[in-house]
């Protein structure tokens, strides 16, 4: 039993030890593609969440597997984190046909639906009605899922985040809105962006309860978000979380990051969550320096395996360009 | 004259004119020191500062209202938003607000501002960051909308824009932007509404716009080594539309295909051939008039897809073929 910090009743040790690998699978992830990136093998756009992997692998930790996520343009680790396999996420970057939309979505756009994934979004704030209408379903058809409703600190300056909060406010609906902020919008930082110290504290404005967490120590995201999701299934609507973190590399590709300094990234890579769990293991003995590296090593070579999985897939045929436009 | 990219052409007509008229401003998301999703802007905050070159949050709608705002009460405001899908969340604000105030309040006020935004595909980065939208915007009486394809077109036609007193829509394309030309260093206005023949020719007419000028010239000078004469017009206006050059261009070839990377189904390119139709231009066909515009599908991230989903050189040769084929026959 885990004494030093206090754990939603249903993480357990396993669970735990899962996580920490999941965090690795999700930062060997971004960190391959930020390479196939930069060598011309994937193109288009993408954006990365190395540093982030806490607020993602947290807040899905503590969901039953009926349950559903919106996510962002920054959505790679809510993917893995919702259950996706990392070989059809690599086959999308890569544009083939085994790939979670066959291609046509790219970074931007997977979505896992049989897992609850409603999809990443191109469209800043995009998904945050979506999620309130995922929430509208399972009230109306009675069907107990919660929605997690993933979305920038940026995103929180869009109409349709007032417009989707106070709707699922005043409907009770089954959503918790996570705020992952990490500290930018593009190059917005959120000092000159919004007035407030938190934005969890917008929650006020539509009578739900938010809350701020760390969010680089999986614990606190877990404790935080685990307490919403069940007044969520309740019936006693939605809450605001906001995750405090910070992303690592640039907004997308090609970004000089002039709009901050180095000085504030390296005191955040300090911050580092997958050590911050790592360490936790350890000092409770729940895992050893060694199990702990082969659960690295295990979640490296996931990923590199599917880059192999990508390479080998096919393209899609041109044929295939009006297929799946309507149902 | 000097050569510079569509992209310096468009930061050089911001900055000259901001230098001349203190009312200028631009507004937009990470237009600061990021320089611009596209890096339209940098270096503008150095010089200007930001009192006039204004970061704002991701607040589509809220921005463009704001532009408006400012435009109608004394300011000329440019609003760049990143990507031109998102006009989308803009919507009601250019569309309901900046289009018909005038015309609502009996003639009273203006909305002096210009809407930059990059269009179209090319990219990668697929379908809600790719579309071309223009059609939408020339639907609405009170906006004009502008599509330049070169750098020295860029220019002029974003002065005359800015010192329009209505609401402007200004298209840039993505994939245009590192294209260079020559451009005067000096302020110069090219009137909206003024078309441009881009190549002069005899046997067949094509309108194309934005990208599509340059495909379209690419496949003219295919055409002409099998002897085909083509005769490339850029509207680079939609709204107005300079349909009088097209006219003649039409009563010169007697053959007219348009090319416009846009969804063929809805898109401008049935307006350009209506008012063909409509004109004395119609007389002279010696063919059914061919659209060529993109697939009625969002664009798509795979590259050779990507491609499939908008006209291409080889579309654009076999369309000019077809109307070379087809003579219009006369029924008893
Ligand atoms: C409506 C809309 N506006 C602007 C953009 C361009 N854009 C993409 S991501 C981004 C920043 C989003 O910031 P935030 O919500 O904090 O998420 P983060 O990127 O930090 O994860 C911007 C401005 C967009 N995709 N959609
Ligand atoms: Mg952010």
């Amino acid at each position: 039993m885990i004494k030093t910090v206090k754990l939603p009743p249903q993480i357990t040790e396993e669970k735990l030890v899962d996580l920490y690998k999941d965090m690795w699978l999700i930062r060997y992830f971004d960190e391959k593609v930020d390479e196939f990136f930069a060598k011309g093998m994937i193109h288009g756009t993408t954006h990365l969440c190395v540093g982030q992997e806490a607020s993602a692998s947290g807040a899905c930790a503590v969901l039953e597997n009926k349950d559903k996520i919106t996510s962002t343009h920054r959505g790679h680790g809510h993917c893995i984190a919702k259950g996706a396999e990392v070989n059809k996420m690599m086959a999308e970057l890569f544009g083939r046909t085994t790939g979670y939309c066959k291609g046509k979505g790219g970074s931007m756009h997977i979505a896992d639906v049989d897992k609850g994934n409603l999809g990443a979004n191109g469209i800043v704030g995009g998904g945050i009605p979506l999620a309130v209408g995922a929430g509208l379903t399972s009230k109306m058809k009675e069907e107990g899922y919660v929605v997690l409703c993933f979305f920038g600190d940026g995103a929180s300056n869009e109409g349709s985040f007032h417009e989707a909060i106070n709707l699922a406010s005043i409907w009770d609906l089954p959503v918790v809105f996570i705020c992952e902020n990490n500290q930018y919008g593009m190059s917005g930082s959120v000092k000159e962006m919004v007035n407030i110290e938190n934005i969890a504290d917008r929650a006020a404005a539509y009578g739900i309860p938010g809350k701020v967490v760390d969010g680089n120590d999986i614990i606190d995201v877990m404790n935080g978000v685990n307490e919403a999701v069940e007044r969520a299934r309740n019936g006693q609507g939605p809450t605001i979380i906001e995750a405090k973190t910070y992303r690592w590399k640039g907004h997308s590709k090609s970004d000089a990051k002039k709009y901050r300094t180095r000085e504030e990234e390296k005191e955040w890579r300090e911050k580092d969550p997958i050590a911050r769990l790592r360490k936790l293991l350890i000092d409770e003995g729940i895992l050893t320096e060694e199990k702990a590296d082969q659960l690295k090593q295990e979640a490296k070579h996931e990923i590199e395996s599917s880059i192999e999985f990508a390479k080998n897939s096919p393209e899609p045929s041109v044929d295939e360009l009006m297929e799946d436009i309507y149902a | 004259m000097r050569e510079i990219t569509y992209l310096e052409a468009v930061r050089e007509a911001m900055s000259q004119e901001m230098r001349e008229n203190k009312d200028v401003f631009i507004l937009g998301e990470d237009i600061g020191v990021y320089g611009g999703a596209f890096g339209v802007t940098r270096g503008m905050i150095e010089e200007f500062g930001p009192e006039r070159v204004r970061n704002t949050p991701i607040s589509e709608s809220a921005i463009a209202g704001t532009a408006i705002g400012a435009a109608l009460t004394g300011m000329r405001p440019i609003l760049e938003l990143q990507f031109s899908d998102f006009i989308t969340i803009s919507m009601d604000q250019i569309v309901n607000q900046a289009a018909k105030l005038r015309y609502m309040y009996g003639g009273k006020g203006k909305v002096p501002m210009v809407l930059r935004t990059p269009a179209g595909s090319g990219t990668g980065a697929a379908a809600q960051h790719s579309q071309s939208l223009e059609a939408w915007m020339t639907h609405i009486p009170g906006l004009k909308v502008v599509q330049p394809s070169t750098a020295y077109d860029v220019k002029g036609l974003l002065k005359a824009a800015m010192d329009d007193d209505n609401p402007v829509i200004f298209y840039e394309h993505k994939l245009l932007y590192k294209t260079k030309g020559d451009v005067p260093e000096e302020q110069y206005s090219i009137p909206l509404g003024k078309a441009d023949i881009k190549r002069e020719g005899t046997d067949v007419t094509i309108v194309a716009t934005a990208i599509m000028v340059h495909k379209a010239l690419e496949a003219a000078a295919e055409l002409d080594k099998e002897g085909i004469s083509i005769e490339v017009v850029d509207p680079r206006t939609l709204v107005p539309l300079d349909t009088d050059t097209i006219v003649e261009s039409v009563k010169k070839t007697s053959r007219l295909v348009v090319v416009h990377e846009a969804v063929k189904r809805g898109g401008y390119g049935g307006e350009i051939a209506s008012a063909i139709a409509e004109s004395d231009a119609f007389d002279y066909l010696d063919a059914p008039i061919k659209r060529v515009g993109g697939k009625a599908v969002p664009i798509p991230y795979n590259p050779e897809l990507e491609k499939a989903a908008v006209p291409q050189v080889p579309d654009i040769i076999e369309a000019v073929k077809e109307t070379l084929n087809k003579r219009i026959t006369t029924h008893a």
